[in-house]
């Protein structure tokens, strides 16, 4: 028992220092920057793990780019500019949600597209539907309908 | 048989395309904007001297690869043969962009395998890495003897990119006139 809560904490150790090795973020002072600069990388594309946004990834490519989007706008440079400077560099892919030119219309228009399609064969279809005559039935299919339920009936007061 | 009956068969066809289409496709190359560009200016010390410096400018009027490397890049081990047996047949002059590295183990690494550069800049805090937008190491990018990037490999140059892709290109450029 001994031993093994001494593995334990041996092991509980060595987790503890490589997350503090990770932990190395230097603060930013100004707090309006440190506001904007939450704000944009939260939309930014961490390119080596892509799922993750620069706000969330702990990469070194995370790290670079938040440093450099602090620096430039310690600088003075607008947001539209600091995203200017990342995508001259990166492309357009470095942006989560991709800006409306010809190339990505698709993208946004799309989906629109194929939702007025759904809609109008929706529409045809049910178009058609109220169109098609009821049809009227025969005297012998009255009555063999008739004796259906009252059959139906029966069975249901007999049981 | 009524056609209809083929319209789930056809869409089942084209959503198979798109899906396998998409299953092919690497994500991790992302496609540069820089290519067709100018190559970004850079001037910094040299790897092996600290004292030199090397400018980007001076390339100008040849074809040339600039090669984004690091001591501690994994893929680069595997790259770099290629790039020895290339510098070897002395085809295209290669240049070396030394990536957030130490100098003492760039130049250990180097000595290990031999060193296929004619220089390598030592770019130590990735600023001019970041400029070219370099998000994964090794990378390599084929200028023209304007200054214009014609290709970029993300990722280790295989055998079979070098001879199908990166030669044909160089040798197309190196025919091209001069400016």
């Amino acid at each position: 028992m001994r031993r093994f809560l001494f593995v334990l904490i041996a092991a509980w150790a060595v987790c503890g220092t490589v997350a503090v090795a990770k932990e190395a973020a230097p603060m930013i002072r100004d707090p309006e920057i440190a506001g904007r600069m939450a704000h944009l990388t939260q939309k930014l594309r961490c390119l080596v793990c892509q799922g993750q946004s620069v706000a969330d990834s702990g990469s070194d490519f995370s790290n670079d780019i938040r440093r450099e989007v602090e620096k430039l706008m310690e600088e003075g440079k607008s947001d539209q500019e600091v995203i200017g400077f990342l995508v001259q560099r990166y492309g357009d892919f470095i942006l989560f949600e991709p800006p409306v030119k010809s190339t990505t219309a698709p993208l946004w228009i799309g989906p629109f597209v194929l939702m007025a399609l759904g809609g109008a064969v929706l529409v045809i279809v049910l178009a058609k539907r109220a169109k098609r005559p009821v049809e009227e039935l025969s005297p012998e299919q009255v009555a063999a309908a008739e004796r259906l339920l009252n059959d139906l009936e029966k069975e249901g007061k007999d049981s | 048989m009524k056609l209809r009956f083929l319209i789930p068969l056809v869409v089942f066809v084209v959503m198979v395309g798109f899906l396998g289409k998409g299953l092919l496709l690497d994500p991790s190359e992302v496609p540069s904007p820089l290519i067709d560009k100018p190559a970004p200016q850079f001037t910094l010390s040299e790897l092996h001297n600290p004292g030199a410096k090397f400018a980007s400018e001076s390339m100008k009027g040849q074809v040339w690869l600039l090669n984004v490397w690091a001591s501690w890049c994994v893929s680069c081990r595997q790259e770099h043969p290629v790039l020895v047996e290339l510098a070897r047949q002395h085809i295209v002059p290669i240049y070396g962009l030394n990536y957030k590295d130490t100098r003492p183990e760039a130049a250990q690494w180097l000595r290990e395998r031999g060193n296929p550069y004619d220089a390598s800049a030592f770019d130590n805090d990735g600023r001019v890495g970041m400029d070219y937008g370099v998000y994964g190491v090794p990378e390599t990018y084929v200028i023209d003897k304007k200054g214009i990037i014609r290709y970029k490999q993300i990722g280790p140059i295989s055998p079979s990119v070098l001879r199908d892709q990166i030669l044909p290109l160089v040798q197309r450029l190196q025919q091209g006139s001069p400016t």
